[in-house]
Formats: C-alpha cells, structure tokens, sequence
C-alpha cells in the first residue's frame, strides 16, 4: 500500500500531490496531503515539504471535498433531453457520447470543411494546457478560439516579451528554482518588487505562489504599488501608485522618462545588451513627469520618487499583471513596463526577473500539434486577415472577430463548438447578450465541465464530466512551461466520482477514434516520460515518487548563449539585443515604440458620454475565494463571498444616497447589471470597481434565466472590439458607468 | 512548564480565510461555527497617503488548540496551512518573548 508519495493502509491513508485543476486554478502547482478515508477524500492541508508552498494552502484547496461531493456536480457523460436552454439531460455512456460526436464531428468536416468546428477553452486551468491539442490533433480544427476580447489575459505579455526580449515569461526571482530558496548563496533579495495591475496574493497567477511576496516583505523587500485601488497589500507599500485605471502606458512612459532624463540607468547593461536606447529616449521626451501625472490623477512627486526609487536600488524586480493586457494599448504598456526591468538591468540576475531558457518543455508538444493540420487549412484561422499578428507565434484566434463570424456565419460558417472548461456568458465574453445570441446559432455544441453552468444550459447538445484533479494523473507546470521552477506530479488520490475523466484523457479517446496518427501513446503516464524525460531525467513514475522536481536556474544566461538557438550571446531577437525599439513591430503596422492612447471610453475621449456616465469603472480586482466564475456553489466559499460588490468611495456613495451593503446598479450606455455597494476609501471618488464573473447556482438554469447569468454581470458594460492596432487588448479594466441604488438584485 | 497558545504576528494577516476553512475541516464544524474568525480592521484613512487595514484572527471557545493533531505531532490546522505564516503554536512563555521581538501587530491568544 505504502508508496514514496502514499502512505497509509487501505481504508486510511494519505497521498501527496501537487494542485492544479478542476475546479480552476494557474499552475501553481500547490503541495497538498490528501487525507483519504474509505476511500473518500476527507481532508486537504498543505504538504510542508513542497519547496515553494511549503505547507500553506488556500482556501479553495482546503474545500476542494466540498467540489468533489457536491450533489450538482456532472458525473456522467448526457445528451440534451429538451430544447436547448431548457437545462433537461439524459445520461449516455461514453460510447454514446463519443459516437455522437464522431459521427457530428466528420459530417461538419466533409459538408462545412474543416474550420466549421470552434474549440473553446477556459483560462489558466489543466484545460488550457491540453485544449489547443484538443482542437488541433483530436479535432483538427484551426479554429482554437476564446472570448476575451483582444485576447487580454498573459498571451500579450509573452508576445511581447517574446519579439522585444527573445525569451520566455519574465516571473520576479523568488528563489524558487532552488530548494534552499531563499537562504541559497546565489540568490539575492530584492530591495524592491514593483507590483503593477496585478493581486497576486489572491490569484497565484500563471504559477506563482502569491505568499512568496510575503516570504520577501518579511525578509526585508520593499514594495511599489500600481493598483487603482488600496488593497491590504498596497497598504504596505512604500510607494503606492493609484492610477487612473487605463493609464498604464503612460505612466511607464513617464517613469522611463524620470530615469532616462536623469541617468539613473543601468549603463552597463543597456551598452552591451539592448538596441534602439535613442529612439526610446526621444520618445519619452512626450511624457514628461508632470503630463504624466496630471493623465494618470497621481501626484508628480509620487511618480518621480517611485521612479527613482526602483532605478537607484540595487536588484530589484516587476511583477506585471492583466490589468497590463487590459488596455487597447497594452501592447506599449507591457512594452514600457518591460523597458523598465531592462534599463535599470533587472533582467535574469539574482533577485531580478527571471527568464525562461526558449525550449519550454511541453509546450513544444503542445505546440506542433498544429501540424495536424493543413497549412493552407491553419491559414484560414478566424480573424488572421484584419490581425496578422496572430499568426506569429500567438496560438489562437482574434477573439473579437470570433464573434463577428459566429453572429454572420460569413465568410464561412461555424456549425459546431466544443467548449472545455469555461463559462463565456458569465465572464470573459464582452457584450454578453450578442455572444449569447451568437453561440445559439452553432448546431452542435459539447461542453466539458464539473458543474452545470449557464453555458452549458443555454447551447450544449453533449456534456461530458471533467475529473478533479484529485482522480487524475498529471503533471503540473509553472507558466506552463514558459518559466517553471518545477514540474509537479498531479497525483490521483481517489477513485473518481461518478465517470469523470480528465482532459488529457478525453484527447487520448477521442483522438485514437478521429485521428489516431498523432494518439500514439497507450497510457497517460507514457505520454507525461515522453515529454519530461529530457529534461528533468525522469519517468512519469519516478516523479509521482518525487512529487516535485525542482528545475536548476542559471543567471544571465544572456552572457553565456543560452537564450539564442545558434549558441551565441544575446538575446534571441531580430537584431540578437533586447529590442528598445521593436523592429518587427513595423510590419505589422505598429509603432516600434511605446505610446500612451486613452481608453475607448474615458473623461477625456468622450466627455459627453463622461457627463452621462460620470464614474470610471474598474474590474476584476481578485478573490481568494473564486477563480473567474468558478466555485461560486461551495459552501465554504461563498459564506465568505456572498455576493458580488461594487467599491465605491464614501464620498461618492453619499452624494449617490447608497450605503454599504444597499444593492446599486451599474450601468452604461452599453448595458447594466446589479452588485452590493462595498462603501470604503480604497477607490478615488471618481473611480469604482466591480468583481467579475458573478452567476446564482442556486436560482434556475433554463432560459431565460440561465442562472441569473446576466443579472451581475459586469461585462454587460464592456465593449466589443475596441482593441489595438494588432487586436491585442481590450478595456475591460477602464471604462465609464453610473451607479444607482436599487431595491434588491431584482425588482 | 506554560500552558500552550496561539500566537497571530497578525501584521502579515493577509484575510486569506485559510484557518478559518482548515479549522472547521479539521474539527468537522458546521458552516455556522467557527473555531476561529477573522476580524477585519479597516480599511479607513490615517493620513492622505496612508491606509489602516488589518485582518486579525480570534480564536473561538471551540478552539481545543488542535489537541489530537498536536499528539500526532503535527501543528494546528490554522498555524499548518495559513497562507501567510503569520501564526505560531506554543508554550505561553516562548511566544510572549517572541511578540516582543516582533514589537508590533502581534496578539498571543488563550482560547
């Protein structure tokens, strides 16, 4: 019974793993002891000897038995049993739902060709990791589409890391490459950290552990803030920036300005290592402290201080956030706050930002999976034509022109969806309604889910259950692979619940019925030795034996040819430097140098509708409770978050007549939704922030009300296709509302 | 020797709820009982730049200190899992010595 990682006897023993998803979560890869009793997971806590986690676990990992045994979760595959949107189902085998689908899946393929089939995919969870192999090796589609608009969430950062830097995702250094961590002689604390758009406390994002800026704060890191609002961790800051929301770039721009007009760069580095410091430093000339303050509603000395606070200090590091992507010019503000890491040379040394070697492990599989396709076929891919970009190294499609091809058909059409792992009417999707009214014209829609959702309600045809992650194997990657300190085994604790299967299985399945030639793998775990083998010298066995293998980490591997492919030293860019002014951006119609643009709608892009709707409204900020509009049904959970809140500041609340906790709505010129009013001074008095991804389990899933999936949703407010000039980045953090105090979530 | 208890260095509380939730687990609570709470403290204003915000666990009079996991020679639940390790277990005497080292924002509680 006895394992390396399982100990205990039949009836009672314990497991230790690694977390990842479902229910969602990044790829943080949390340590946990599964207790398992009768063989029911009775217990979670933290396993101490997890070198990053060290024992701490979050609130959704310790309820992750409430998800388990939840009496509304999928257990078995079903096919609809009403209309659509009436919420009836009718259990099947999964014979009968992988016969159905094949049989749907070649007739769309022979009659509508092979981009008549969309795949869909949820954020961050294991399902992102295995979906764009779902679409292209199992159902050879092209089309890997998602609804968030401009594509607004990491796929930004990475691009532009990756043709301005040549490397992979530039995570702060937090020791977690070595298993002495902190206290390992190689590393060095950082003096600061500059956290920008971004609660990494709450959300772990991409595969950090969030506590580990705690871990740096209690040794001695000092913290700059970007953030619209005062969270408890702002609270603690030195310097807090609160920006108007959307003023990112500018404020970049700004800071730049501070330390290239002052020289308090890093001559060293920037000399040897970077190309194009002129064109940036004359362009900075645009955005002088004072503008910059006055744009972003901050006080110049804030700026000024802050800025030459970060540059004078010795290793320091940024961590960037979606609030970056979160703009129709995130592009120039990820550009300018990478600028920042490379000018005061914070880049891959010790208590700086780390870069990953350009070999991610895995996401090599993941990505020639594409081969699977026909090229002239791949280059049909919805939205290539308006946004070329996204045929550079971006594998997915432009959001917003999903949207205009499902609502037209045209120019081809979309007959069928698979939609794994995600909840677009209920997040992510702007515009809502018209997505809703969009996706009821696809014929034929499987949706892979735990829990019955307001998607799943109003389209799907075929529900297939998705595992815990507590009844699969698997392997768990920081920053999917793109700058992983480990690789964590995801080790199955439990006989699964019902006939839930997890998401590589059901490409194993259904890949050997529809395009076995690239399914060759007879078990999962000889998949996961074929891909972690080479680099970490393990089989899948030996790992789930290990748990966690920690990878090793070389400073400025720049100086040493391990970023480029030919060997040489530098970066693996055009010009083999990191790019201050990005060359390859020009044929793509876009600005080599970063610029400041105001949001779409804004007190100063359009005043009238300012008058109207006379308070900018932020999203989005995180929970520890929820991950998007996941675990909304959790008990434990949702005592602690009952209700969705809108921040208002008490000043505006009592010109308004609100009080804390009285229900308002929301609403624009774009549509409304309704929230409880949170009335404290964390938000300017011209500002408020609304949480995202709010649904009501608990009311009725059929149409129309779909679990009241449009009564507090925030992204009613938000616009479509207001993106930038590569069709990366939409406001969905900065737009105008007004707020009124309302009787009840319903009238 | 002193008797045992909890001390919270609740500077670094982040409210991340997590020994609220390991707690009840550990225990098998019912959702409406609490075997220790987080208070909230704030967020109001203490100058133009300058926030009070703290989260402060209490535990309740169904704290037993996690007597039978501390047999088994494992922490409490709370002090096991909290997210930002803000939290000791212990003999009075040591962590009272240890709150005046920490100096600020630290409770030792008796529960």
């Amino acid at each position: 019974m006895t394992t390396k990682y399982k100990v205990g006897t039949e009836k009672d023993y314990s497991v230790r793993t690694c977390a990842w998803s479902a229910p969602g979560c990044h790829p943080t890869g949390c340590g946990l002891i599964m207790h398992v009793k009768d063989g029911k997971l009775v217990e979670v806590e933290g396993d101490p000897d997890h070198p990053v986690s060290q024992g701490r676990v979050c609130v959704r990992c310790l309820s992750l038995p409430e998800v388990i045994y939840h009496p509304d979760r999928i257990l078995y595959p079903m096919k609809r049993a009403g209309k659509k949107g009436e919420n009836k189902w009718e259990r099947i085998t999964w014979d009968e739902a992988y016969d159905i689908i094949v049989e749907k899946v070649r007739y769309y393929q022979e009659n509508y060709g092979l981009t008549s089939i969309a795949m869909m995919g949820g954020t961050g969870r294991e399902a992102t990791f295995y979906f764009p192999a779902l679409s292209y090796a199992v159902l050879q589609t092209p089309n890997n589409v998602g609804v968030l608009s401009g594509l607004s969430c990491y796929g930004p950062r990475c691009a532009v890391t990756e043709y301005v830097l040549g490397a992979g995702y530039p995570e702060i250094d937090y020791a977690a490459y070595f298993p002495d961590r902190y206290d390992n002689p190689e590393f060095q604390l950082p003096e600061y950290i500059m956290i920008w758009g971004k609660s990494p406390l709450e959300s772990n994002a991409d595969g950090f552990f969030g506590h580990a800026i705690i871990d740096m704060m209690k040794r001695g890191t000092k913290i700059i803030a970007v953030d619209p609002r005062v969270t408890w961790l702002t609270s603690r800051a030195e310097y807090h920036l609160q920006i108007r929301p959307g003023t990112d770039a500018a404020l970049a721009l700004g800071m730049l300005n501070v330390i290239i007009n002052e020289d308090l760069y890093d001559h060293e580095f920037v000399e040897k290592w970077t190309f194009g410091l002129d064109k940036l430093a004359e362009r900075v000339q645009e955005y002088p402290p004072k503008k910059v303050a006055d744009i972003c509603w901050i006080k110049e000395e804030t700026l000024v201080n802050a800025a030459r606070a970060f540059a004078k200090a010795g290793n320091s590091s940024i961590q960037w956030g979606v609030a970056l992507d979160m703009n129709w010019n995130g592009i120039q503000a990820i550009q300018a706050v990478l600028y920042l890491m490379v000018l005061t040379g914070n880049i891959d040394v010790p208590g700086g930002n780390t870069l990953a070697e350009p070999s991610s492990f895995m996401g090599k599989w993941r990505y020639e999976t594409h081969h699977q396709i026909p090229e002239e076929i791949y280059e049909q891919r919805i939205g290539n034509e308006e946004f070329p970009f996204f045929n550079y190294g971006l594998m997915a499609c432009s959001p917003d022109n999903t949207l205009d091809f499902f609502e037209k058909q045209q120019p081809y059409p979309v007959k069928m969806v698979w939609s794994n792992s995600q909840n677009p009417i209920a997040n992510a999707a702007c515009v809502p309604k018209r997505w809703h009214e969009a996706f009821k014209k696809i014929e034929f829609w499987v949706s892979q889910e735990i829990f019955m959702t307001p998607t799943v309600s109003a389209y799907a045809d075929i529900v297939l259950p998705v595992a815990t992650f507590a009844e699969h194997e698997g392997v768990v990657i920081p920053h999917f692979g793109r700058n992983s300190a480990f690789v964590g085994a995801i080790n199955q604790c439990i006989e699964r619940v019902g006939e839930c299967k997890s998401d590589l299985e059901i490409c194993f399945e259904l890949g050997k019925r529809l395009n076995p030639k690239a399914w060759p793998w007879e078990t999962v775990s000889e998949f996961f030795t074929e891909q972690i083998k080479e680099k970490t010298g393990l089989t899948y066995p030996e790992l789930k034996d290990k748990v966690v293998q920690q990878q090793k980490y070389v400073y400025r591997k720049y100086e040493k040819g391990m970023l480029r492919s030919d060997g040489e030293p530098g970066f693996e860019t055009l010009t083999g430097l990191i790019e201050l002014k990005a060359t390859i951006f020009e044929s793509w119609g876009e600005d080599p140098l970063p610029y400041f643009k105001e949001p779409p709608f804004s007190p100063y892009s359009t005043p009238d509708l300012y008058a109207e709707y006379p308070l900018v409204l932020t999203t989005g900020g995180r929970k520890f409770t929820s991950f998007h509009s996941e675990h909304r049904q959790i008990p434990s959970l949702r005592q602690i978050t009952p209700w969705p809140t809108v921040e208002i500041h008490p000043d505006t609340a009592s010109e308004l007549g609100i009080m804390d906790g009285d229900w308002v709505c929301i609403e624009n010129h774009l549509g409304k939704c309704r929230m409880k009013a949170l009335v404290q001074p964390t938000v300017h008095p011209k500002v408020v922030h609304a949480l995202h991804g709010w649904w009501y389990p608990e009311q009725d899933g059929a149409e129309p009300n779909l679990f009241g999936t449009f009564k507090s949703n925030i992204n009613m407010l938000m616009p479509h296709k207001k993106v930038g000039n590569l069709g990366l980045g939409a406001n969905y953090k900065s737009n105008l509302c007004k707020v009124y105090k309302v009787s009840g979530l319903d009238d | 020797m002193s008797r045992n208890g909890l001390l919270i260095n609740y500077g670094w509380c982040t409210g991340c709820h997590s020994c609220e939730v390991a707690c009840r687990n550990s225990h098998g609570l019912p959702l409406d009982q609490w075997g220790i709470k987080l208070t909230q403290i704030g967020p109001f204003k203490i100058g133009e730049d300058k926030t009070e915000w703290n989260y402060v666990p209490v535990p309740t009079s169904l704290c037993d200190l996690c007597v039978d996991r501390v047999a088994e020679g494992r922490k409490p639940a709370c002090v096991h899992n909290c997210l930002a390790q803000c939290m000791e277990y212990g003999p009075i005497d040591e962590l009272m010595k240890k709150m005046e080292e920490i100096g600020e924002k630290v409770n030792v509680y008796l529960p």
